[in-house]
């Protein structure tokens, strides 16, 4: 993450993580999710669903901060964040 | 505030006041309405009345609103009702489709008046009567009633709501100008000598309750909305669970279910009235306000020496199909007197199946028919 | 937030699962269609809202945002076409303890429904009204509506929309609605804050969602789904209690968004106890011995 002034606190912010879990058989392939991840986690499937549709898939899973704008941006509710209990500092995901 | 709903005693009413005491005796506690000449009155009665029984009253913005609203009550698990004349009766036609399809107990009543159109607005008719049967869309079963005096309309409004919760679907009250504006005796009786019916309740796990699974007479329990069914309710052809399925065999089983329930109780909907039937050699068939015309005309005819006799349709649908083809095997004829161009006149010569002849007493309507012309029509015709 | 440990192999339920018939998903929805997004945001509202769900009823009409209420896993009427509200002011006044949401489309609402609207606001009869604005009739295959843009293109207005459309948070506001706020399904935290804060107010609410329909409107006005996402991003003017004589959607100017009216006044029931049925009125109020 980078920043352009470093917040005072940086070193007491912990940054949430989550796991992605997709339900690649309600997925319609809209791509929103792809097209709004703040961190650009995701990314069409080379896959295809049962109804032909290629489902996102997590190509950055460690990048995920469990934002859940995914999961609230889906249409088909098939796709979703749960919090992970590994948290990151975030001066060490400052790059 | 409160009183009783149920006003024993005797009265001078109006028959549209006399429905809607009916209607508040039957427990109906909500009305949605909408003024229109000549059912006005019943909807004013009901706005006195209803919250004097912790019922609810609503002036709604047109009569498909109104039908849309007692439709919504019905499902909250309150006896509802509205009551129009023609042109609301039109409106409300695709809601009593929705009615249909979603199995809601709820009563309809229609003051019949002079149409089509606007036409005739304050003088009566029985022009609406083939609307009851067919007016909304598909293929469909409907009970319809006719009252003839406003003592009757008391009861048949009860009756209406029984029907209603019994058979889960709209009960129409097929009344008229004539009946509806007509004050005569009314007799309420005590409230614990009224019977009265509600819908089938469900019993058993609520997550596993099926709203459209029929019962032993063919009609399905009916929980509310707000007691933790999680009900799916739509007017979209729909399966067991209440799902929308797209095809033929759902189709099929759904409109099964919503004409069965009648057909096969045919026995105990169906009501019907005689006098001096039982040796008549020619047969009136009539119903609300013409059926009383038609009484004179049978007692003036007899003193002629013609054997008539009067088949009063207190049940109008399901049309009582057996009754006229038993006596079309025994009669020599047939006349049917109502305030239309001849509506019920087909269904009697359907049923009597070409056996006996068949004449029409009709009138266009504004008024009714004279004894004086049925009787004229028993002197040729026969 | 559940937190489950990252070795866990097992996959959990999507968090409103409890919400929807899971046994009726995929829904009939387009891919892009962001019906989809305002009803999942309708129902983190409902559940965020701590409202008893049990006593809580969707009402629909016609059309695709109709279909919802035969997704959402609460007591759910799917009424006739314009007719939900009517339905739904049934329910109400039979039942005053029920929650009352009528989700449907701008066509259901606003042209064959418009007067149903309009006399509901009115009367202030207590219900959230969630309309999902995707400018077209879509379920007919994206003919005119009463919000579709002036020249917009539509299959009944081949050479661009003659007409003008509605300002809906106006008619809104006119006609007596004591809530009224407009979102895109892009905006979605803030309209699912909008519809919790509408469910749990009492009086006539309204909610306008603007939602893309990619099949039907946007086909035929050179606008890919995710064009008109980029569009809502790039237009939208928040402006909490702007006056709603200037909400017109115009997406030359910029369209606007936020809560505009949050105000106070009886609602049908609370006026019909008061003149007709006081004695209700006293029983609700608790004895001081008890």
């Amino acid at each position: 993450m980078e920043f352009w002034r470093i917040p005072l606190d940086a070193d007491t912010i912990q940054v949430s993580r989550g796991i992605v879990h997709i339900l690649e058989d309600r997925c319609k392939g809209c791509g929103y999710c792809i097209e709004y991840c703040p961190k650009q986690a995701l990314e069409f499937s080379a896959n295809f669903n049962q109804k032909g549709y290629h489902p996102p898939c997590v190509i950055k899973p460690e990048e995920c901060v469990n934002c859940h704008y995914c999961e609230i941006i889906c249409p088909e509710f098939a796709i979703f964040s749960v919090e992970s209990l590994q948290t990151t500092e975030l001066k060490q995901v400052r790059t | 505030m409160t009183k009783p709903a149920v006003l024993t005693g005797e009265y001078f009413m109006t028959g549209d006041v006399a429905c809607a005491e009916g209607a508040l005796a039957a427990g109906c506690r909500f009305f949605g309405g909408y003024p229109i000449t000549p059912a006005t009155e019943i909807a004013e009665r009901m706005a006195i009345r209803l919250p004097q029984v912790e019922g609810c009253f609503i002036q709604m913005e047109d009569e498909i609103g109104a039908m849309a609203a007692i439709l919504g009550s019905s499902w909250a698990g309150v006896k509802s009702m509205t009551a129009t004349s023609g042109p609301g009766f039109s409106l409300m036609m695709e809601n009593i489709g929705l009615g249909i399809c979603t199995e809601t107990p709820c009563v309809v009543v229609n003051v019949q008046r002079g149409g089509p159109s606007t036409g005739l607005p304050t003088q009566g008719a029985q022009g609406d009567m083939m609307q009851a049967r067919w007016g909304s869309h598909g293929h469909y079963e409907i009970i319809a009633l006719a009252p003839s005096s406003p003592q009757e309309i008391f009861y048949l409004t009860i009756t209406a709501f029984n029907l209603s919760e019994k058979y889960r679907l709209p009960v129409l009250i097929m009344t008229d100008e004539i009946i509806g504006h007509m004050s005569e005796k009314v007799i309420i009786p005590e409230a614990k000598s009224i019977k009265l019916a509600s819908r089938p309740r469900p019993k058993g796990r609520k997550d596993r309750f099926k709203p459209f699974a029929p019962g032993p007479n063919g009609v399905a329990p009916m929980p509310a909305a707000g007691e933790g069914y999680n009900l799916h309710i739509t007017g979209l052809t729909h399966d067991e669970k209440g799902y929308p399925v797209m095809d033929v065999e759902t189709q099929t089983e759904m409109m099964a279910r919503i004409t069965e329930k009648i057909q096969k109780n045919l026995d105990d909907i169906i009501q019907t009235d005689s006098y001096l039937l039982d040796d008549a050699e020619i047969v009136i068939v009539s119903y609300g306000v013409s059926a009383r015309t038609s009484m004179a005309a049978v007692a003036e005819a007899r003193k002629l020496g013609i054997k008539a006799g009067l088949l009063r349709l207190v049940t109008i649908w399901p049309f009582p199909e057996d009754q006229i083809r038993k006596l079309a095997d025994r009669v020599k004829g047939f006349v049917t007197v109502e305030i239309n161009l001849g509506q019920i006149h087909r269904e009697v010569e359907r049923c009597a199946g070409g056996k006996v002849p068949i004449f029409l007493v009709g009138h266009s309507g504004g008024t009714i028919i004279h004894p004086d012309e049925v009787v004229k029509m028993l002197k040729e015709a026969f | 937030m559940q937190k489950i440990p990252m070795t866990s192999n097992k996959q959990p339920d999507h968090p409103l699962d409890d919400l929807i018939r899971t046994d009726r998903i995929p829904h009939i929805w387009c891919p892009g269609c962001g019906i989809g997004t305002v009803f999942s945001s309708c129902l983190a509202a409902l559940k965020g809202s701590g409202i008893d769900l049990q006593k809580t009823v969707m009402v629909s009409g016609i059309g695709c945002s109709g279909r919802a209420a035969g997704y959402v896993k609460l007591d759910s009427f799917h009424t006739t076409h314009g007719r939900a509200i009517p339905f739904a002011t049934g329910l109400k006044l039979a039942n005053p303890e029920l929650n009352i949401v009528v989700f449907s489309g701008d066509g259901d609402l606003f042209a064959i429904g418009g007067n149903h609207f309009i006399h509901a606001a009115r009367r202030n009869m207590d219900m959230t009204v969630i309309c999902v604005n995707n400018l077209n009739y879509g379920m007919t295959g994206g003919q005119v509506a009463a919000t579709t843009p002036h020249l917009a293109k539509s299959t009944t207005t081949p050479a661009g929309n003659p007409e003008t459309p509605f300002n809906l948070p106006l008619m809104a506001y006119a006609c007596g609605a004591t809530y009224v706020a407009r979102w895109t399904m892009l905006h979605i935290r803030d309209l699912t804050d909008s519809i919790t804060e509408a469910i749990c107010k009492k009086g006539f609410s309204f909610i306008e969602a603007l939602s893309p329909c990619p099949v039907n409107y946007g086909r035929r006005n050179k606008q890919k789904p995710l064009d008109m996402l980029k569009l809502y991003q790039e237009k939208a003017i928040i402006k909490n209690d702007a006056d709603p004589s200037t909400l017109d959607i115009d997406f030359e100017k910029g369209i606007i968004l936020g809560k505009f009216i949050d105000l106070d006044r009886p609602t049908f029931i609370e006026e019909y106890d008061k003149i007709y049925r006081p004695s209700r009125l006293q029983e609700n109020v608790p004895e001081l011995n008890s």
